[in-house]
């Protein structure tokens, strides 16, 4: 199968979404970021590697953290970086997803990193550019968002060390989580033999086994003894509809505090891709508490992304 | 295909010619992964205590463009204060001097050392920018298609091997 992602000799072309690489890309990718990760703690916080280089981040849907730190990750490459929130800007005058694309083309962008609210608008554009420009999916719809993921595996990795021996729980609203997604993906091609996805039956796919996870629908069940607890934020709009009956319902049965925390292994980590809603999906004393590592899972961020910018740019189809 | 140099040997020299110089504030700092072995080693050999760092060039290197990242990076690991430190750069083989560019470049990114030697266990010739090496083990004429590398046994003695260039 011709995956659109990789170069013909099976490099790393563009991060389009975690489903579908092998497990050796994943590892390079992390490998890389933990050289990354020691870059960001020195008195020059850059190297010269897309030097010259213009990256683009096209958002067509607003994220102020995840564009920054997608920002930050270029400019510790050297790289020149232009940040469009198209959403405010040539598409409210109708201009279509392409002509952005051609236009920064034209002024000789390097790498794209995109943002959509549309599932698949990264394919797209990576099957338009030319074969010297590389594409990152910064999130697309309900589908995928792979730098979030691999961010979220290489925080486990730097805690829990190996893959093989973890049983992992994913709690919340996995139906509109492209986050939720990517971390599946992620977890099942890197070797974890348990990752269980707990939530009420709305909020969950209904073919969400087929994706190698078991379902829980009772939390404390399911956090029984995990060794990592990784949060999912519960966007807001899905409350006023017929999915959930109330926040504070919501946050009785699916929110993490400490007493539930307590049924995880002692030394359990929490995670959450942010923002978070403090009191909804988690409670304040858990997020600020000791087995919280959602501060370092930003830190990470930029060393991942570093990782995937410098891999891809570095694998140009001649 | 010439006489390869004893490697074993020729760190004892290179240890003798760096005692003397190692005062205040001077650091070992090895380029991965040859010279990184080499540095750890030295450091054994000169008593324990001097600050020991490696560096990984790949996010240094000229010709990213050209052949792209490196697949196995390492951490570059410098846990000690550069600024201001006598740095001895330890490398197995001395050739373009490119790497050491590189490694020069990096360095300063953690501040700016006080004097920077370098020491090579060989120096094969064929440079093609203005670096030397102020300690060298041996000096040896390779054809630019013939390769070069330090090896390390499981007792953790060191060997050159030769081989063609890809």
């Amino acid at each position: 199968m011709n995956n659109p992602q990789l170069t013909k000799d099976g490099k790393l072309k563009h991060l389009l979404s975690i489903e579908g690489l092998p497990r050796s890309i994943l590892n390079q990718i992390l490998d890389t970021a933990e050289s990354f990760a020691g870059v960001s703690e020195r008195e020059v916080k850059k190297v010269p590697l897309l030097r010259g280089k213009t990256v683009c981040n096209i958002f067509f849907e607003n994220s102020t953290r995840t564009r920054t730190t997608f920002e930050i990750a270029a400019k510790r490459l050297s790289a020149d970086v232009v940040s469009l929130n198209v959403g405010t800007s040539s598409q409210a005058k109708g201009e279509t997803i392409l002509d952005t694309v051609d236009n920064l083309i034209a002024m000789h962008a390097d790498m794209f990193v995109v943002r959509h609210a549309q599932s698949g608008a990264a394919h797209f554009i990576a099957r338009h550019v030319p074969p010297h420009i590389h594409v990152i999916n910064a999130g697309d719809g309900r589908h995928s968002h792979p730098t979030q993921g691999l961010l979220d595996v290489f925080t486990i990795r730097r805690h829990k060390r190996e893959f093989h021996n973890l049983r992992i729980a994913i709690v919340g609203d996995v139906l509109h989580s492209r986050v939720a997604r990517s971390e599946i993906h992620a977890l099942t091609t890197l070797g974890v033999p348990e990752v269980r996805v707990i939530a009420p039956k709305t909020l969950l796919p209904t073919d969400v086994e087929r994706l190698g996870v078991q379902v829980y629908h009772d939390m404390r069940e399911g956090l029984k003894d995990v060794d990592v607890v990784m949060m999912l934020r519960l966007q807001n709009e899905r409350m006023s509809g017929a999915l959930l009956p109330s926040a504070q319902e919501y946050f009785k049965c699916y929110g993490l505090t400490q007493e539930k925390l307590a049924l995880a292994k002692p030394d359990a980590i929490v995670m959450h891709p942010g923002p978070m809603n403090r009191g909804v999906e988690i409670d304040s004393s858990v997020a600020d508490g000791s087995q919280s590592v959602i501060l370092p899972q930003v830190t990470y961020g930029i060393a991942v992304r570093m990782a995937v910018m410098s891999i891809l740019a570095g694998n140009s189809e001649q | 295909m010439p006489m390869l140099p004893d490697a074993e040997f020729l760190v004892e020299t290179l240890a003798e010619q760096i005692r003397p110089l190692l005062g205040q504030n001077a650091a070992l700092v090895g380029i991965h992964s040859g010279g990184a072995w080499l540095a750890q080693r030295l450091q054994q050999q000169l008593g324990g205590d001097i600050p020991l760092g490696t560096l990984d060039i790949s996010f240094y290197r000229d010709d990213f463009s050209r052949i792209g990242l490196h697949s196995q990076v390492k951490p570059s690991s410098i846990n000690f204060e550069v600024e201001g430190c006598h740095i001895i750069l330890v490398d197995d083989v001395l050739y373009t001097g490119r790497t050491i560019r590189g490694a020069m470049n990096e360095l300063f990114d953690y501040g700016r050392p006080a004097r920077i030697t370098l020491a090579v266990l060989v120096d094969r010739g064929g440079r093609e920018i203005p670096v030397e090496a102020q300690i060298v083990g041996a000096r040896l004429e390779l054809d630019p298609g013939e390769n070069l590398e330090l090896a390390r046994d499981e007792t953790g003695k060191f060997h050159f091997i030769l081989h063609e260039a890809a």
